[in-house]
């Protein structure tokens, strides 16, 4: 058994589902208690999806139990079939359901219905959400796939590929395929089938019609494009156009395959020129964390060390289909490579580093802002906000703009942040001033000027079951004398620290701290404070 | 159609009494409910210090984490046991499994003074006995912590029953309360606090002394319970819990559920006449809160009146807040569906249904949205997998898990009530995209 609070990955049925949601015509009966239909609203309220997954869920309960579950499974595929009029159906089982084992593949084979009917084995107790996709997209590929299917010959036609990878609950799929059919479109390839979002089995059928395959999501469809590879024939471009350098890769490893001129695709992007601009400079050697889906970790790393300068502290990945993959590209950047779905190991690893920047998940992201590092997201899983209406591929061209303005904001907002510290006594930018934009009479948080107060407490005053003013009022004052006392620092150092960028500043009281430490100091003064930063200058 | 029902101002009651309502439509079919372990979402903010470890799979910690949100990150005392591949080899290896977990959890988080096993579909089909482990566990955290189970399973729980089955775990723990006792009043059903308190203040006027809640904010503080304890539920998914305590000798007041000006007048009602308070200082003391509620709901009455409501089944809130909206605000229920219907709890609430309203009980979803794209009601209240799909066929929803989140009985809370229901009405009427 495993402890946890948080998942990164939902379990495989959800990955199942995923493919479902994502295709036209395909749909998913899944053998599941009453409750497992919570899954549906990742797709409606995250994606804000306006149609309800294509699942049916059989909502079996205690008392169907030994006796109708298989015949309550086959009344449920057969009034889906009925209602939803599928091209291929999609049947399975979720984690309970696994245990009682009725065999969704025997008893959907009994019906005979007159489409493509595909089980799945998504084995709940070992796998989860990305293998299941994964899964499901193979078996569906495998399933419906026209195998007598081959490309027309080339003379005086366009190249034509597939596009293999993106789904639903995908992190900016809808845009970077956008953005990857126009820079396609642009070298003169046309898109023969872009797979599982947006296609039905119709389309499906005709897969190997492609000349090849350009896979933009290992994580859902490498092993789809094994298969492709083995039975068609069909070449795969493997380059993962996220990045300037990476697209650029990308265009040429495109235009060798399919036999046309590099230079013709549009270089639009103006990260090159935002990076190497003067007010870029203190972007050097940022140290930077980076965990998430092993596709789009790797892929950070080499923006953020070519693309940014920035210095790579720290590379990790929660799902361990990939970790060989990851571990080569840790070896790039000389680090240890960290492979975990343990939130709590990430978070350990961030604070022992210390980094001026993470680029995670949406997990990474209440962890950076619990220990007050800036954040962005480069990784499923996501929230609703990542889900943005505007234009926001992380591939191609447009994709390297996003994400500079994605990353660098952040930081920006830090040195605005620092800028206001070094002026806090100031009287315009004093902290008790709060903020201009709130008007007279607004008073600072007071967890501005005490970033010991963990930020979860803010957090906590806004649950479901409203505090009393007593409490929320009552934790500042009693706070303050522990934070003054904390490790021996005395009054004026720890006055000193706090003149310190918030962002550094955890680092700074680590190492000054390490140093008092180190010297057998009881006392950390303002030059134990500063011997600690000659100590420790980079 | 007319929906104006005359009743006497507080005691509605009296036509109440053995009358029923219109035949319910039973259904079965796939529901699009959550399961009881969505209760933990709430009950761990109010039970402060209490744990909640969730016994399952990969799903159940994906479903708490999908429901509690941002709540996650704020080290919530609430986690999953994963069971994993090996777990399922053999049960002794479960159980030690099971047994590191909570050690390693409570070496963690040593603050914690009860600990909820709770049950799940997997851990039940798979026969893993949760109350032998409790006992176990028990005997070994004893006296630091209690260990109690219940089952949040979906087999066996439909969201809110949750709540039920655990507070229903908690009545054999309650402390005696013997029979030559005074009378005290217990206030059953998780409150947010700040409710839970306004009730408080108004038993108080009324010269109840003892008034108790369960749950108490503290686990160590359980509320003792004996034959003359009366209770009140403060919510109508309460059923096993009700009959937990009246096997221990406890009586239930009969009364609607304290929404709105008159459900919160009738529910304070049924206590006052229990604890023999005058009448006429009942109405002296309850006039200024009923007053207030009666002027909060007015500005939501021209919005809502007469505006038809379809309720699908999420929480058994949906009978209570459809009386509520009927009777006060004006509004015409065409269907209102719960996962399940307690016929006696809710029997007030009931007859005060108009009689063209369709009572169902469970559901088969599909046929169910039929029915409500064929009625075009004003508004459809219904859980988040379905409230966007509906938008977009261009019906008005209200999502169903706030009313269980959200601070919405008693009379300072009638106005936020009125006003979810009005909200969605407005923002179809503002918006000119």
């Amino acid at each position: 058994m495993q402890l946890t609070v948080w998942t990164y990955e939902g379990p495989p049925h959800v990955g199942a589902m995923r493919i479902a949601t994502a295709m036209e015509g395909v749909h998913y009966v899944l053998h599941a208690p009453q409750g497992d239909t919570y899954a549906d609203l990742l797709f409606t309220m995250i994606e804000r999806r306006n149609k309800r997954p294509p699942v049916t869920y059989t909502t079996f309960q205690a008392r169907d139990l030994g006796k109708d579950t298989a015949e309550l499974f086959q009344s449920a595929a057969r009034d889906a079939y009925a209602r939803y009029q599928p091209q291929a159906m999609l049947v399975g089982a979720s984690c309970t359901a696994e245990l009682i084992q009725d065999d969704p593949a025997g008893l959907a084979e009994a019906m005979r219905l007159p489409i493509p009917v595909v089980a799945l084995e998504l084995p709940s107790y070992q796998r989860k959400e990305n293998w299941g996709a994964s899964e499901t997209f193979y078996q569906l590929v495998r399933a419906i796939a026209d195998k007598d299917a081959k490309p027309r010959p080339r003379e005086g036609r366009r190249p034509r590929v597939n596009l293999l990878g993106p789904t639903a609950l995908g992190f900016r799929h809808r845009d970077d395929i956008i953005e990857i059919t126009r820079l396609l479109e642009s070298m003169g390839i046309d898109i023969h089938l872009t797979a599982p979002l947006g296609a039905s089995p119709a389309d499906i059928k005709t897969i190997g019609e492609a000349d090849f395959n350009i896979l933009l999501y290992p994580e859902i469809a490498d092993t789809t494009v094994r298969w492709l590879e083995k039975t068609f024939g069909q070449k795969t471009v493997r380059t993962i156009p996220i990045g300037h350098g990476a697209t650029r890769d990308f265009v040429n490893e495109v235009a060798a395959l399919a036999g046309v001129d590099p230079a013709s695709a549009l270089d639009r992007s103006n990260m090159p020129w935002w990076s190497r601009s003067v007010d870029s400079t203190y972007l050097t050697a940022k140290r930077v964390f980076i965990f998430g889906d092993a596709t789009h970790a790797i892929a950070a790393a080499r923006v953020a060390r070519d693309e940014l300068g920035f210095e790579v502290v720290g590379l990790g990945c929660y799902n361990r289909e990939f970790a060989r993959e990851l571990r080569e590209a840790a070896k790039l950047y000389g680090i240890e490579p960290l492979i975990t779905d343990d939130y709590l190991e990430v978070e350990d690893a961030i604070a022992a580093l210390q980094p001026e920047l993470v680029l995670g998940t949406q997990m990474e992201r209440h962890i950076a802002k619990r220990l007050r590092i800036p954040c962005a997201v480069i990784s499923a899983p996501v929230h609703v906000q990542d889900f943005p209406a505007r234009y926001s591929p992380q591939m191609g061209f447009e994709g390297a703009n996003v994400l500079f303005d994605t990353w660098v904001h952040p930081l920006v907002m830090g040195l605005e942040e620092h800028l206001l510290t070094m002026f806090r006594d100031d009287f315009e930018f004093s902290d008790s001033a709060g903020a201009s934009h709130l008007g007279h009479g607004s008073s600072a948080p007071h967890a501005n000027q005490h970033p010991a107060i963990p930020s979860e407490m803010a957090e906590n005053d806004r649950t479901t079951v409203p505090n009393t003013a007593e409490s929320s009022a009552g934790w500042a004052p009693v706070l303050e004398p522990e934070v003054m006392a904390a490790g021996g620092w005395t009054a004026e150092a720890e006055k000193e620290l706090m003149k310190i960028p918030f962002f550094v500043r955890g680092k700074a009281r680590r190492n000054t701290e390490r140093y008092a430490a180190e010297q057998g100091l009881a006392t950390i003064t303002l030059d134990t404070l500063y011997d600690a930063k000659a100590r420790y200058a980079r | 159609m007319t929906v104006a029902i005359t009743l006497p101002p507080v005691l509605g009651a009296a036509s109440a009494h053995g009358a029923d309502c219109a035949p319910v439509l039973r259904e079965r079919g796939q529901r699009e409910v959550f399961c009881g372990l969505t209760g933990i979402i709430w009950l761990h903010r109010k039970v402060q210090d209490a744990f909640f470890l969730v016994v399952g799979s990969r799903t159940c910690a994906h479903l708490l984490q999908s429901a509690a949100g941002v709540m996650v990150f704020a080290e919530p005392r609430f986690g999953t046991a994963i069971i994993e591949e090996r777990d399922l080899a053999g049960m002794a290896d479960c159980n030690e499994e099971l047994d590191r977990v909570v050690d390693r959890l409570l070496t963690r988080r040593p603050d914690i003074k009860m600990l909820f096993l709770v049950g799940s579909c997997p851990s039940e089909v798979i026969k893993l006995d949760l109350s032998r482990a409790a006992q176990r566990l028990q005997g070994k955290h004893s006296p630091n912590v209690r260990i109690l189970n219940y089952s949040g399973s979906g087999i066996e729980t439909t969201f809110t029953e949750g709540e039920d089955a655990c507070l229903a775990a908690l009545v054999p723990e309650l402390p005696a309360l013997p029979a030559d006792s005074p009378q005290e009043l217990m206030i059953v059903g998780a409150l947010p606090d700040v409710v839970e308190d306004q009730f408080l203040r108004i038993f108080k006027e009324l010269g109840i002394k003892t008034v108790r809640s369960l749950p108490a904010r503290q686990s160590v503080n359980l509320p003792p319970v004996g034959p003359n304890t009366r209770f009140l539920l403060a919510q109508p998914f309460l059923g096993e819990t009700a009959r937990c305590l009246e096997d221990r000798g406890a009586v239930r007041l009969d009364a609607m559920f304290p929404f709105g000006a008159e459900g919160t007048a009738n529910w304070l009602y049924a206590a006052a006449m229990a604890f023999g308070v005058d009448e006429a200082e009942f109405q002296r003391v309850i006039a200024p809160g009923k007053a207030r509620a009666i002027r909060a709901i007015e500005h939501c009455r021209a919005q809502l009146n007469g505006k038809t409501i379809f309720f699908m089944p999420d929480s058994q809130l949906e009978v209570p807040l459809a009386r509520f909206l009927a009777q006060e605000l004006g509004m015409i229920p065409i269907e209102v569906g719960t996962p399940y219907l307690h016929r006696r709890h809710l029997s007030q609430d009931l007859a005060l249904l108009p009689a063209t309203t369709q009572i169902s009980e469970g559901q088969d979803v599909d046929k169910q949205l039929d029915r409500v794209r064929e009625s075009r009601p004003d508004i459809t209240v219904c859980g988040l997998g379905l409230a966007n799909p509906l938008e977009a066929e261009g019906l008005t929803t209200k999502w169903a898990i706030e009313l269980v989140f959200s601070p919405i009985h008693g009379f300072d809370q009638a106005g936020d009530l009125a006003e979810l229901f009005a909200r969605p009405l407005r923002r179809r009427d503002v918006l000119k995209v």
